[in-house]
This record gives structure tokens, sequence and C-alpha cells, in this order.
């Protein structure tokens, strides 16, 4: 079930598959059950014989398991080596630090492109319909076989912080402490609009199939290109790609037409889509584009986001946001704080002035490294981690 | 102890062990980090700049970014035994509010103001004519954050206003312990460089009810 990679000298990985039986299925929000169910994972650092040191990180709508390990398909460093290392805020000599390919996902986890018992074909369509909450269970079903019964922290941006958000209303007892960062309660109809323009470009697209392009030999990887270079945008804001850009062309001149780029911001979306595609599965960024629609964690609770904390009384949160984040702005962060305020939760809060935009907790931000070195040493002297 | 500022001690003095405590304006969080130390309370800080939230985070303390005018508004009734606000209600938009909030939110609040009526900010106006400038007052009136100085009568006649109850008074001025005092007699108005309250409010607020009866707020 495990295999070693060694990613870097300082760093020790381990990790692999976990394989439930087809009697262990994972339930999901839409009343439909996934077996036999795969979670890919990874892992930095030892677990503590107290078992008292797991750190789950959860990953953001593309992300993968690969947080702190050279990723295979790319062979780039680990989407959060900034934050996961020796002497780094989440140092794998204390922490246990675990980080799972979603369901739904295209990293090992049972997704649309896993094969399907039924039929010995890929899922695609016929996969059902996940949440966030149904990752969160999948990644709960983990721990269980890892035999972790109390997490330290689960941390996560963006899509991440939704699981983190997720993992307090559902399992508060099994939690700690929690770290959110640049994510929100709900999507907004902004949010839902953005994802819907990219799904519609992978359907477009002649090669998608149906979603049955594995059968043909194709992958709809124009329309998947398209769908991230509209999602980059979000993800950066006006000020970064003015900096970064301006109007600044690719060669001398204009070309007078379209084949080119002119502009350097448009050489520079096509790379961001076109690598894309070389790591990503249409179909499943359907699904978790899907299953992050879907999240309105009030919703289950009549509305009333304090009930959703009302048991997490005991964790201690700490929730970040970016000032020129749009895509899920400080408010949204603010309306999370005010809720755990209400439900008599524990928070610390912290906007960072920055103007990277919403892909900022992957970028250099002194501010965020401070706090969470902070937060983690504060929970950790709590917790009673040497 | 003895380095310790003499407003923080009488603080100190007047919080009880284990309390849940909210500090408005909690800076870096030297108070919080002394009280939690001393007191072993359950504090929560709320802190305008960003670095100084950071840096409640470097030790451990609960902070929550915001803004006193603007956030209290957010928290939930009597959430707190205490909150504190200490020389700041007079950089508050709207102090009338933030008192009567702060009494909202917790059980009592201790207030600190500078006393714009103290004898060495009379001496200054009168002879110079000008904004004074004292060592409770360092910065000329262009760049004072202080936008709603008041005298002590000033604070108590408010506090009459709002039906808030003054249960102890202490004038604290510099390099000098905390000295008990009655607010109403004048010649404290005269003598006290800053004043620190122990308020709560006349009547005793029925039970805090459940979140989800505030709920709405926040849904």
């Amino acid at each position: 079930m495990s295999q070693t990679v060694i990613a870097s000298p300082a760093i020790e990985t381990n990790g692999g598959t976990l394989r439930l039986p087809a009697d262990a299925p994972l339930r999901l929000d839409s009343g439909a059950a996934l077996a036999p169910l795969e979670i890919a994972y990874k892992t930095y650092g030892r677990l503590n014989t107290e078992r008292s040191n797991a750190v789950l990180v959860c990953h953001a709508l593309t992300g993968d398991q690969h947080a702190a390990s050279v990723h295979p398909i790319t062979g780039k460093p680990g989407w959060w080596s900034r934050v996961i290392g020796p002497g780094l805020p989440l140092d794998p000599d204390r922490y246990f630090i675990i980080c799972t390919n979603v369901v739904g996902g295209c990293m090992g986890s049972t997704g649309p492109s896993s094969v399907d018992p039924a039929t010995g074909k890929p899922y695609g369509l016929t996969f059902p319909v996940i949440t966030i909450a149904d990752m969160v269970r999948a990644q709960a079903m983990l721990l269980d076989a890892l035999g972790i019964e109390t997490l330290f922290a689960a941390v996560g941006g963006s899509m991440g912080g939704m699981q983190v958000l997720q993992w307090a209303a559902d399992y508060p007892h099994r939690l700690r402490s929690a770290v959110c960062i640049a994510a929100a309660a709900r999507h907004s109809a902004q949010n839902i609009a953005f994802h819907e323009v990219g799904r519609q470009a992978i359907m477009a697209d002649p090669d998608w199939r149906g979603g049955a392009y594995e059968a043909h030999g194709v992958r709809p990887e124009k329309g998947l290109a398209v769908a991230r270079m509209a999602a980059h945008i979000t993800y950066l804001s006006e000020a970064a790609l003015q900096r970064k850009f301006g109007r600044e062309l690719q060669r001398d001149g204009l070309s007078w037409g379209f084949d080119a780029p002119d502009f350097q911001v448009e050489s520079y979306l096509r790379y961001q889509g076109a690598s894309f595609v070389d790591r990503f599965d249409a179909n499943s960024y359907l699904y978790i584009t899907r299953a992050v629609d879907y999240f309105d964690l009030a919703g289950t609770y009549d509305g009333v986001l304090a009930q959703a904390f009302r048991r997490a009384r005991d964790v201690r949160f700490c929730v970040l946001s970016f000032s020129s984040d749009w895509l899920y702005s400080t408010g949204e962060s603010r309306d999370i704080v005010r809720a755990l305020n209400a439900a008599g939760c524990r928070a610390s809060f912290v906007e960072i002035e920055t103007d990277k935009g919403h892909d900022a907790f992957f970028l250099d931000e002194p501010v965020l490294d401070s706090a969470l070195r902070g937060f983690f040493e504060s929970q950790a002297l709590r917790g009673g981690l040497a | 102890m003895s380095g310790l500022r003499e407003d923080f001690k009488e603080i100190l003095r007047l919080v009880r062990p284990n309390a849940r405590v909210l500090d408005v304006g909690c800076g870096e969080g030297e108070l919080l980090e002394l009280l939690t130390q001393e007191k072993g309370v359950d504090g929560q800080g709320l802190e305008i700049s960003p670095s100084g939230v950071a840096a409640c985070l470097a030790k451990g303390i609960a902070a929550v970014q915001g803004d006193g005018d603007r956030d209290l508004d957010h928290f939930p009734t009597q959430a707190f035994d205490y909150a504190i606000l200490s020389k700041t209600l007079q950089q508050m938009r709207e102090p009338r509010h933030v008192l009567s909030e702060l009494l909202r939110i917790a059980d009592r609040a201790i207030v600190s103001v500078p006393n714009f009526g103290h004898w060495r900010v009379r001496w200054a106006l009168l002879t110079q004519g000008r904004m004074p400038e004292t060592k409770a007052l360092p910065e000329p009136w262009w760049s004072t954050p202080n936008i709603h100085l008041c005298t002590l009568r000033d604070l108590t006649a408010l506090c009459d206003e709002l039906g808030l109850r003054i249960e102890a008074c202490a004038a604290v001025s510099r390099g000098q312990p905390a000295r008990s005092i009655d607010p109403s007699r004048p010649i404290e108005n005269w003598r006290a460089e800053t004043a620190l309250f122990l308020l709560t409010r006349e009547r005793p607020r029925p039970p805090a009810p459940e979140p989800a009866a505030t709920g709405d707020l926040f849904g």
C-alpha cells in the first residue's frame, strides 16, 4: 500500500494509495455510494507515538497530493513547498503532514477517469456528482486507515479552505485547530459563473465526446486549456497582471492577425492553458468545479453559518485573506470570522496586504508565513508538541 | 511586575482569573499576553493593523483584524466577561456606540481615557492658547489620532446617559501607582492624567441567547 520516494534529501516522503474494499463504500451527499474507493496521498514527517502531530493539508481546485514533493508529471516542486519543509511553518521534523488527492481528482484518487467496476470502462459522466463534504468524508476514511483519530490541524487555501471549514462542521471532535486561507463559506454567483464558462469550454470541445473521450482515444485539450485560461485570470489581480505584463508585446510590432499572441499576457495565458492539460483531466475539472459550486456551508444549517460551527468551540481557527483577492474576497473571510465569533469559537483573522490576488497563498508573502508560523507555534504549545 | 505600565497593573488587578476577555485595539497583544500568563484568561484581541495581528498570532494570542468602530457589532451578546478598551475610546468615530457595544458584548468593560481636564492640559491651553501637547497627549493637533477627547466629567456624564454604572475608577498618572478615585469629585478632574473605569450595565441583562437567535446577522 505504500511506496517511498525521496523528494529531496531534507524531506522524507511517504504515501501511496489507500484501496478500500467494495464493502466499505464512500457514502455521497447525492445519495450514491462510491466503491471500491481509492485515495491517493502523500505524507511528510513521522506520526509521533501519541498520534497527536498529524496535519491534514487540503489542496485547491486543481492541486493534488504533491504538496511538498516533486510533481511526477511536471517535475516541479510541490505546490506548497514554501510552507512545508525543514525550518518552515509546517516542519516535517515536528508534524506528520498528510495531503490527499480529493475524491473526483485525477492523480490517483477515485474520479471520473477511474474504471467503473460495473462496466470495466472509465466512469466519465456516469461518475456520481461529489461535494466538498464527500471529499472530507473520504479524508476521514484515510485517517481511520492510518490510525489517526485527531488532527493537530487541518489547513488549506481556496477549495482547500472550504474543506477545512467542512471538517470543522462535520468532525469538530477530530480537529484541534483549523487554518482557512483565501476561501469562502459558499460559492458566490460570480464564482459559479466563472466555473460555468470553464465547463462550457470543455463541453464545447468536439473531442470531449459527451465525456467519453478516453474510449475514443482523444482528450478535449483545447476546451480544458480555455477553461484554465479563464480561471487563471481570476487567480490574479488586475494590478499583478499590469505589473507583470502591462501592454508588453511578444515581438516588435503588432501581427495584425490572430494566430500568434501579440501581447505577453496572451502568451502567458496560452502557456498556462497548455501546460495544465498535461496534468489534469477534463472530466475531473467538471466534477470538482461542480463540488465547489455546490458548496454552501450555511445551507445545511438553515442558512445560519454560525450553526455550522456550534460544535467546534474547542477548535482554534485562523482565517487569512488577501487584500487583492477578488475571487474569494476579504468580505467572505470576515463572514466566516463573524460566524465563528457568533458561535463562540476562538478565531484569529488577518487580511494580508498584497497585490498578488488569490494565488498569493502559493507565493512569497512574509506576513502569511509569520501568521502561520505563530499560529502553529502557539497551537503546538497548547497541544503539548515539543 | 515592577516594569509594568501602571494601567496594565490596574487592569490585572480588576480582571478575575480565567475570565473571557476581549481587548479592543490590542496592538501586539502585550496586555492579553500578561493577562494570559498572570490570570489564565481566555483572551481575544481586535486590532486594526495586520502587523499587530500577526504579532499576536506569533505570541499565541487569538486576534481578529478589524475596526472597533465597525466590527464590535458582529460579536454576540455577552460573549465575554470583560471588554477592554485601553486609551482608544477617544480615537473612535462613535465613542457612544462603542461604549454601548462593549457592555452588550461583555458583562464588564474596562475603559481608560486621557483626561482632557487634567491641570497640565488646562494650563497649556490657558497660557499658550494652543492645543496642548503633554506626555499623555504627545501629538500635535494635525496628526493626533485623538478625535474625540473628553474630560473625566464628560465621560461620567456619558456613562449616566447610557445607563452604565461606574463600579470602580482609578487615576493613573505617569510613574505613580494607580489611585482609586471618586470620578464625580471636581478635584479629580484636575488631578487625574488618565482615568480607568470599570463599568457595568445598571440592570443586569437576561441570559445570553444561543447562536441561533443571533445567527440571522451572520447567516
